[in-house]
């Protein structure tokens, strides 16, 4: 477990506190990327670290994201750790084949000779108000790859601490970072604890007894306000914010969903062959004796992601996932 | 005969003495960017089209300012502007023929309106309404490309396909500094020399990728350099003079159409205000490097060389001011009325026909909606929207 010293406000604010303290702590750590140097990133995450470190450990690197990833392969090879930022979802495509075919399977084929310690940072989702290719959900492509871990954090807490903990993994981690919750205080909760669990564990952000909301990222605080919005309505809804996608905490899930019988999976990227399948299916095989109604799912429509003023027909909000609950009340056909 | 007979067996002949495919000499860009406006050859340029790129500069000024006034108004979402930069924009638009194709990225909206698309629809990306605001084929103009150099191997593919199809069609694709970085870059140059396809890649460096220095971006002598490598012609070229940018754009493009092959341009200029109006430039530059550079307005120069030349008076320059007013006045007219949007139009288009998944998602969004008005009670005046 890792402890915050003191309170970051801010989730974008607590990321840059993990990558300070992690390079403080570890002279292995560089960070590198497009703007992550004098401007401190697009979204300041980097702020202050090449004043601190030296451009050579916070590396304003050339306009290549291949070139980023293949690098910070090469810097693993000979014992550092990267940290790479991409600057947005839709721009870590051209590395794709790096990760694909390198960072996720370095391991893998030199039989545990050379690990890949390098954590790709990735802004991602919706809800920003971002012109096209500043909105992707792109956690389904990474989640196919074996070799990666996916994580994503909800709270101030987890940012701080799942980005200690990516840093110091021997594995590639690809560290998705919801950038509507950056600047979101509301994800604060002095009531969370401020140790946070590791990766691999999903926590039970609100406990209920009628029915499981299972979700992860940007859509944590969209459940927990529909959570509260449901109690009118008589359903005491528990949410667990998966937190880690792979590797996937199957018990922390379905405890709950045995608890409650029923599961909603939210997520706001697509929801065919999206993330939400995947859980679907763990939940019904594992659970399937405790479960009153079929898993349900929430997501973002089957569609490329939208012009910012439509994005909010797209985005799962409050209402589409009380409408999935009330579905719940499943009766078999007769 | 086999084909290993045909090739003399499996022993490979010895190899022959290495010699370069071509002399890079001419292809190698000159040592310093290639001005027209100041120097004896602005004689020699067509007074008409100087005329008519001064007040091309003057509307691009203009609309440069009414968008970036739009997005202080929240009538845009965001906006790179060109302001410095518009010499290069009105060039490309200017010295292609109708047939010829333009492929912009994000940043160039201005040649995509010199080149005749209507200004709002060439927002409408940047609005946020769409993310492709006119239709390509009418005015040959491909979409935005926000993935930086991703457009640049497609105008390869374009007009490689006019060829085959015995067109003489040209393509230019144009890319910022930063933009040269990417693989996708050197595929497409690499890919256009290969077939000596009819493109024409124009950089604009404007000395900065958000904020990061060219500097640190290449090594090279200058960006055009780099067309060396590939075997293709590299042009250095001053990107504010608008005669200098005329005339090299209008020479690679003719080079283009008779089979010469691809070209590389490199236009140095400067971003004049920040990346787009949500970035912060004084974190990564000095407002003296920005005020050298308004010494070397495009704008300014041109019209000194035409008012020096007895090209222009008061009168010319007041006209040119009234038409950019004019277009200023239309566009902010227009962008101030809201949007019309039909949220039931995010499941068309996704394929050429509609799935059955996508029918019933565009079900439950108009229920959804149907259920939002109901409660507004203003379901009737909005039903035909919901087709
Ligand atoms: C593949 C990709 N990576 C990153 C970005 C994010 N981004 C948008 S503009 C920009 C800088 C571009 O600089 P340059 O190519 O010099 O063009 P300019 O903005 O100066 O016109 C960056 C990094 C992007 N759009 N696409």
């Amino acid at each position: 477990m890792t402890t915050v010293a003191v309170k970051p406000a801010t989730m974008a604010q607590a990321l840059t506190r993990a990558l300070r303290d992690a390079m403080a702590a570890d002279p292995t750590v560089h960070v590198m990327g497009e703007d992550v140097g004098t401007l401190g990133g697009v979204f300041r995450v980097t702020d202050g670290l090449a004043k601190e470190f030296g451009e050579d450990r916070c590396t304003d690197t050339p306009l290549a994201e291949a070139g980023i990833l293949g690098a910070a392969v090469g810097m693993a090879m000979y014992g550092l750790r990267p940290v790479v930022e991409m600057q947005f979802d839709a721009f870590a495509y051209p590395a794709f084949e790096q990760l694909v075919s390198h960072v996720s399977r370095m391991r893998n084929r030199t039989r545990g000779k050379m690990p890949l310690p390098i954590t790709v940072r990735i802004p991602y989702g919706g809800g920003i108000g971002g012109v096209e290719h500043h909105s992707d959900s792109s956690e389904a492509y990474y989640m196919a790859t074996p070799g990666l871990h996916v994580v994503t954090p909800a709270t101030i807490a987890d940012a701080y601490g799942m980005l200690r903990e990516a840093i110091a993994s021997d594995d590639p981690v690809v560290f998705l970072e919801p950038k509507r919750l950056y600047w979101s205080k509301d994800s604060w909760n002095p009531e969370h604890p401020t140790e946070v669990e590791p990766i691999g564990r999903a926590v039970v952000r609100r406990t209920g007894r009628s029915a499981t909301l299972i979700t992860y990222g940007p859509s944590v605080p969209v459940c927990l306000e529909a959570a509260e919005a449901a109690q009118a309505e008589g359903w005491d809804l528990e949410v667990v914010d998966l937190r880690s996608l792979v590797p996937f905490d199957d018990e922390t899930v379905c405890a709950s969903v045995r608890r409650t019988g029923r599961a909603v999976v939210v997520h706001e990227s697509t929801g065919f062959g999206g993330p939400g399948g995947e859980i679907a299916a763990r939940v019904t095989e594992r659970c399937f004796h405790h479960l009153e109604a079929p898993v349900l799912r929430v997501a973002g429509f089957d569609i490329p992601y939208p012009p910012p003023m439509l994005e909010r027909h797209h985005l799962p909000g409050v209402d589409r996932i009380l409408d999935a609950v009330a579905r719940l009340q499943w009766e078999a056909e007769s | 005969m086999t084909v290993l007979e045909q090739r003399g067996g499996y022993r490979p002949a010895p190899p022959p003495a290495w010699q370069p495919r071509m002399d890079p000499a001419p292809l190698l860009p000159d040592a310093e960017p290639y001005r027209v406006l100041g120097t004896e050859a602005a004689g020699k340029a067509d007074p008409d089209l100087l005329r008519r790129l001064y007040a091309q500069l003057v509307r691009g000024r203009r609309y440069n300012a009414q968008a970036t006034a739009l997005t202080k108004q929240g009538r845009l979402a965001v906006y790179p502007s060109t302001t410095g930069q518009e010499a290069c924009e009105v060039a490309a638009a200017m010295a292609l023929e109708e047939r010829d194709w333009l492929f912009p990225s994000y940043r160039d909206t201005l040649a995509v309106v010199a080149r005749g698309v209507d200004p709002v629809e060439a927002l409408t990306l940047l609005r946020g309404d769409w993310h492709t605001g006119y239709d390509p084929h009418e005015h040959r103009v491909a979409p935005l490309s926000t993935p930086l150099a991703t457009q640049l191997p497609h105008a390869v593919g374009l007009a490689h396909a006019a060829r085959l199809k015995g067109d003489d069609v040209v393509a230019l694709a144009m890319i910022g500094d930063g933009g040269t970085s990417e693989g996708d870059f050197h595929e497409a140059l690499n890919f256009a020399a290969v077939w000596q396809a009819p493109v024409v890649f124009l950089v604009q460096n404007n000395g900065f990728a958000i904020s990061v220095p060219l500097a640190k971006q290449t090594a090279a002598p200058s960006l055009a350099h780099k067309a060396v490598g590939y075997g293709m012609p590299g042009r250095l070229v001053d990107g504010n003079d608008a005669a200098a940018m005329y005339e090299v754009i209008g020479d690679a493009v003719r080079h283009a159409r008779a089979g010469g092959g691809p070209t590389l341009i490199e236009a140095v200029t400067y971003r004049i205000d920040a990346h787009t109006n949500a970035d912060d430039a004084t974190r990564y530059r000095g407002d003296g490097e920005v005020d050298a550079w308004r010494d070397h307005d495009p704008v300014q120069l041109l019209e000194r060389e035409l008012t020096e030349r007895g090209l222009l008076d008061e009168s010319g320059i007041e006209a040119a001011r009234e038409d950019a007013e004019a277009m200023a006045a239309d566009l902010r007219a227009r962008m101030n009325r809201d949007a019309e949007l039909n949220p039931m139009d995010l499941f068309d288009h996704v394929y050429a026909e509609t799935t059955a998944q996508l029918r019933e998602q565009r079900a439950l969004l108009r229920a959804e909606l149907e259920a939002e008005h109901d409660d507004q009670g203003d379901l009737d005046d909005q039903e035909g929207d919901l087709r």
